[in-house]
């Protein structure tokens, strides 16, 4: 191996690693949210409103007296929970349309990829601010929406994979021993374009929680009181003045826990496509 | 070239088309009417005035139908009446808004643009240098950063505890009296935080594409070639390197501007700014379909102009695509 392959799958692995505890703090930070939140994080306080950060409220509290510690404890099974619904949702998507896509070809490819075309020239944003708004604001329809809206990337990098596997040996040998097409696509061909699917899932996830929180802050996602650090920070922009604890802290959550999701993606692609060690460190 | 022009309209239409039907069946079939916010606001209305108010707005007519008759008035820029209770064309609220919205985003591509280009460049030639490192750590926590809160923390900073700059609207008050000068700058000074957060996160994003694209060229043979002929490094770069490096970068502008359009609904919320975003969000929520497709509509032509101008951008720079 050549030392620059060396040094850059170290790398890899260093951001992968740093990725990871990060998405692990994430999760027990949402399982043990009953256990180690200090406060209910739906308790109204009204003695304690807007308390700045403190021994007895580590980051202070909102509005209403709630502790905000709390809150954003259970926030983090909130956005776990959307990341990966929406994500997985996405991902379904993407796999079926991109593997019917690559795997016919000709005219299905072709209506199949209009439709990717058309749906990434609409301003997604619109769309779900719509969609949300004419349904109600409930957890399982934004984890719908934003998987609905969010699965063209996926559908394209399958297609790629299945453009280039149809004509393999062992495919054709699947064909020739009469195997059905579904059985070719599901245990042949998909197995073997799992890499970027999953690469690209782990990066949604990170898309995915910074579209919740937008909606959450402009409150029409998650719904209070319902903690999630989308509408905390909403309380804090309508505090701006007086409480900068409402607007730092859960902010500062969803910028860490976006970069932890990035810097596993990034570095399980550096890990998993050979073609990068050489050349992009 | 004239069989690429072809080409391109039609697919354009085909994608616009598609987009209204999407939007269009998507409104349609969501639950709740939209007549339900008319009348909510006048509990006293009968079944009679309610079916009145439907046929009115040929609500009971099949959706196909609504389609056809939306789409024959679209063409000639007619959206129809607002549900609001001014009651004012759809097309005219749009038009006072979309400036605004228009001219933030331009100056946000022109800064992305602008500042991500050169450090994507800089960061390709020295690559594994310090100055490398810290741009991509500086891209990591770009790509990541929240542009609301992002914008919170500047509104924080520099209008509550520097009282440097204004924080909502586009005017001071007393924006009347101001002379001309006074006027420009006064409206300057109220897009500088609005205009830094819509392009921070581009600036991240495609100075990063633009680090790895021209990694790409570097290692090409006419490179090779050229620094064999004895140009300087300045030349070898700047010549023939970023005239090929800048291709991916067209087409990621152009696959970018759906998300500036939709973006621009936070930042006009955050800083109250008085655009396209902030005049779809308050359409949504009062459930005026009209207002809401017509919006929905014009973000679409404005996406599909982008892409047409992203083409053309690259047919300017690779001859190849022009055939």
């Amino acid at each position: 191996m050549k030392k620059s392959t060396v040094r850059s799958r170290f790398r890899a692995n260093k951001m992968t690693v740093a990725g990871g505890i990060i998405v692990l703090c994430l999760f027990l930070a949402a399982a043990l949210a009953p256990v180690i939140s200090p406060y209910d994080p739906e308790a109204v306080n009204r003695h304690s409103v807007l308390a700045a950060p403190s021994l007895e409220h580590l980051l202070g509290t909102d509005d209403l007296g709630r502790d905000v510690l709390s809150r954003m404890l259970y926030g983090a099974g909130i956005s776990l929970s959307v990341g990966f619904v929406s994500v997985g949702i996405a991902t379904a998507v993407g796999i079926a349309l991109g593997a019917v896509s690559g795997y016919y070809g000709k005219a299905v490819d072709a209506a199949v990829m209009r439709f990717v075309d058309i749906m990434l020239s609409i301003p997604t944003f619109f769309l779900i601010l719509a969609v949300i708004a004419f349904l109600d604001s409930s957890i399982w329809n934004i984890m719908a929406v934003i998987g609905l809206t969010s699965w063209m990337g996926v559908s394209r990098l399958v297609r790629v994979e299945f453009l280039s596997l149809k004509n393999r040996e062992y495919v054709l040998a699947a064909k020739a021993s009469g195997a059905s097409d579904l059985r070719i696509i599901l245990a042949h061909m998909l197995p073997n374009s799992l890499a970027p699917v999953i690469i690209s899932a782990v990066l949604g996830i990170a898309a995915a929680v910074l579209v919740e929180s937008a909606l959450s802050f402009l409150g029409i996602g998650v719904q209070p009181p319902t903690p999630s650090w989308g509408n905390i920070l909403s309380a804090g922009k309508d505090n701006l003045e007086i409480a900068w604890w409402l607007s730092v802290f859960p902010g500062l959550a969803i910028l860490v826990t976006v970069m932890g999701y990035n810097l596993l993606g990034e570095g399980l692609r550096d890990i998993f496509d050979p073609r990068l060690w050489d050349e992009r460190s | 070239m004239f069989t690429y022009l072809t080409k391109k309209t039609l697919e354009m239409l085909i994608t616009f088309v598609g987009i209204t039907i999407i939007s269009f069946a998507i409104i349609h079939f969501a639950p709740g009417k939209p007549t339900d916010v008319l009348t909510d606001l006048n509990p006293k209305i009968t079944p009679e005035a309610r079916a009145k108010l439907e046929k009115y707005y040929g609500l009971d007519k099949p959706v196909t139908t609504q389609y056809a008759l939306w789409m024959k008035r679209v063409v000639m820029l007619d959206f129809g009446e607002s549900f609001s209770s001014d009651h004012r064309a759809v097309w005219t609220k749009i038009k006072e808004r979309l400036p605004i919205t228009l001219y933030i985003n331009i100056a946000s591509l022109l800064i992305i643009l602008a500042i991500a280009i050169p450090i994507g460049i800089s960061s390709a030639v020295r690559r594994h240098t310090l100055y490398d490192k810290i741009t991509t750590v500086g891209v990591f926590v770009g790509f990541a950063m929240p542009g609301f809160w992002l914008a919170l923390l500047l509104m924080m900073f520099f209008g509550v505890h520097l009282h440097m700059l204004p924080v909502a609207g586009l005017k001071s008050a007393g924006f009347a009296e101001f002379s001309f000068s006074q006027k420009v700058i006064d409206i300057l000074r109220h897009l500088v935080l609005p205009i830094f957060v819509s392009s921070f996160g581009g600036i991240a994003g495609i100075s990063r594409y633009m680090r790895g694209s021209m990694l790409e060229v570097i290692r090409q043979d006419y490179m090779t070639t050229a620094k064999a002929k004895g140009l300087t490094p300045g030349k070898i770069i700047y010549v023939h390197g970023l005239r090929n490096a800048l291709l991916p970068i067209v087409t990621i502008l152009g696959l970018s501007i759906p998300g500036l359009i939709g973006g621009s609904v936070i930042f006009e919320q955050v800083f109250s700014i008085p655009g396209m975003g902030q005049l779809f969000y308050m359409s949504v929520m009062s459930r005026d379909y009209p207002l809401v497709m017509g919006i929905l509509t014009i973000g679409a032509v404005l996406t599909l102009a982008g892409n047409l101008f992203a083409d053309l951008g690259y047919a300017a720079v690779d001859p190849r695509t022009r055939r």
